[in-house]
């Protein structure tokens, strides 16, 4: 009697925490995620195991059928648990130094991600402060700018990198331009729109100051354009890391996501396929979330203290 | 020359002033012929319903607008000297406040962009916040007062630079009505006090009649000047002045004028 009643307070305690945080809905996604995974696990591999039972004139029932295409080595769509025992060996039991720990190439492909986000973030900002401060530039660089992006990475990051690799610039560099090339355009866009976006009224108050421009853009377009900058840096931080990852592949590179991902496809090793991606995946989400973060802080300061998001 | 012109009692002077704005509709006349002379340490109230010009005028004596034609002297000199050598505050409809900078910080904003030194910044943010009566808030946030306290930061912010002249445009004209009362007494102890040149943008005629030394009456379409009240109420008057008999006349008066200059019929 006593332990039952035990067991209903658990369960009620753990059921009203469960609906007080986002717990309950993100775990109900991640719980249809699998289910989803597994059922295409089973619907994608069964055809190649039906022909192999044929082959071998095995007797087979659905079960075994079920057990086969979740356990299949050089599955078309490797399960769930087999894509986490490939992370558990690629990431705790190895030596994070080892070429064959994903930590290690999720490294590589992270510093050329923060390298072109930085060149990113930088050239974006010129080139809006140009496009804001310089009619001519106004006029004449958006057409290109926009242009730019209209090229598929896939196509000009090969080019880049032969290119550079012909007159000796190679490894880093390299990569780094190509994440650069993909996040300087949301920062380009955000960072126009946030300098243009001070009240008609406090620019007004400005001129009766006759503040100079140097002054205008440090005391009021700087910071208003701030919250407008970090939007867009959460895009770019995002599209940097593919940058790293697709500036990883065509070259052979030795090390890297991307490098993971080619290999994985020449052996038909799926597993390492999709670790790999969900390596990318969750250093991509912890990317965002860190400059989320920072915006948080900085938007805070900005509005005096007062929570704005 | 610039002796003449700190001796001149006349404070703003307008000769034949006028403006059209180029709209996709065609011209509009904004201001229309506007002869004002306002003199040192008056209070004028410029009174007319929306679309009179009223806003304008003050934008074009303070430089933010360029006339079409006429001549404008402010203090003896051009509104863009006048601008240049920051000799006007300018008190916008909102209080116009930066929400990352502290009071003190967005009093001593237009300091820092003069290049005054930090203790001569600290010194006139202090003196004029307390004239505001606003000590003891220097390290509050906008957002963290009430919206007759950002008007009044503006306004200490506005007085700041020391200038002759104040333009205040609307001022008060977003706050609740006991708020502007309060602020109307306070403005008007403010004007005792330190004797400045204030031209008044308000579209309340209580506001103008209480406030005012002279109110300018004007009318929209084309926006010009109607009538120009004279309005010497006692100099300590308290906002209780509003039910005296000389009161309702001037306001009586204010608002015939207002009327004669507007049509009705839309």
């Amino acid at each position: 009697m006593a332990l039952n009643q035990v067991i209903a307070t658990m369960i009620s305690l753990i059921k009203s925490h469960l609906l007080k945080t986002d717990a309950l809905p993100v775990m109900t996604v991640i719980l249809a995620v699998l289910a989803i995974w597994y059922l295409g696990a089973v619907h994608l591999n069964s055809p190649q195991l039906q022909d192999r039972y044929k082959k071998q004139g095995i007797e087979w029932r659905y079960s075994q059928l079920v057990y086969d295409s979740w356990n299949m080595k050089r599955a078309v769509l490797p399960s769930p648990h087999q894509v986490a025992m490939e992370l558990k060996k690629t990431i705790i039991d190895q030596n994070i130094t080892s070429k064959r720990s994903l930590v290690y190439h999720t490294g590589v492909t992270l510093s050329s991600t923060f390298l072109g986000f930085i060149l990113g973030t930088a050239l974006g900002i010129a080139l809006a402060v140009g496009i804001v401060y310089v009619t001519t530039l106004d006029r004449s660089l958006m057409p290109w700018v926009i242009a730019s992006q209209t090229i598929p990475i896939l196509a000009i990051a090969p080019m880049i990198i032969v290119v550079l690799g012909a007159i000796g610039i190679t490894g880093l560099i390299p990569k780094s331009l190509i994440s650069m090339y993909l996040c300087f355009f949301p920062v380009t866009v955000g960072v126009v729109k946030g300098l243009r976006s001070p009240q008609p009224m406090l620019l007004d108050l400005m001129q009766t100051y006759n503040a100079s421009k140097l002054q205008v853009f440090w005391c009021l377009r700087l910071p208003v354009a701030v919250p407008y900058l970090f939007a867009s840096l959460k895009v770019a931080m995002a599209l940097s890391l593919v940058g790293a990852i697709v500036a990883e592949l065509p070259a052979g590179a030795q090390a890297g996501l991307g490098s993971r991902l080619l290999s994985g496809s020449y052996y038909g090793q799926t597993n390492l396929i999709w670790a790999a991606l969900i390596c990318a995946a969750l250093a991509s989400a912890l990317l965002v979330y860190l400059v989320g973060f920072c915006q948080r802080q900085v938007c805070r300061r900005l509005a005096g203290g007062q929570e704005v998001i | 020359m610039s002796s003449d012109s700190v001796l001149s009692s006349v404070a703003v002077e307008t000769n034949q002033l006028s403006l059209q704005f180029q709209t996709n509709d065609g011209p509009v006349v904004a201001l229309d012929n506007i002869n004002l002379t306002i003199e040192q340490g008056e209070f004028i109230s410029l009174i007319g319903p929306s679309g009179c010009g009223k806003t304008t005028l003050v934008r074009v004596l303070a430089d933010l607008e360029k006339p079409t034609s006429g001549q404008i002297s402010v203090n003896g000199i051009s509104p863009e000297q006048a601008r240049l050598d920051q000799s006007y505050g300018y008190v916008f409809q909102a209080p116009a406040l930066l929400p990352w900078r502290t009071v003190k910080d967005n009093v001593v904003l237009p300091l820092e962009i003069m290049g005054y030194s930090k203790s001569r910044q600290r010194d006139l943010a202090a003196e004029y916040l307390n004239l505001v009566n606003l000590q003891g808030f220097e390290s509050k946030y906008p957002w963290q007062l009430s919206g007759g306290m950002q008007q009044r930061v503006s306004i200490a912010r506005a007085l700041s630079v020391e200038p002759q002249l104040l333009f205040m445009d609307e001022p008060f004209g977003a706050l609740d009505e006991i708020t502007r009362d309060h602020l109307n007494e306070q403005l008007l102890q403010l004007w005792g006090k330190t004797r400045k040149t204030v031209v008044f943008v308000t579209h309340s005629i209580p506001e103008a009649v209480f406030l005012s030394s002279r109110i300018v009456v004007m009318s929209p379409r084309p926006g010009r000047i109607i009538d120009i009240i004279d309005c010497n109420l006692p100099p300590d008057r308290s906002i209780d002045i509003r039910e005296s008999p000389q009161f309702l006349e001037i306001s009586h008066r204010v608002r015939d004028g207002l009327k004669s200059g507007h049509s009705y019929d839309d």
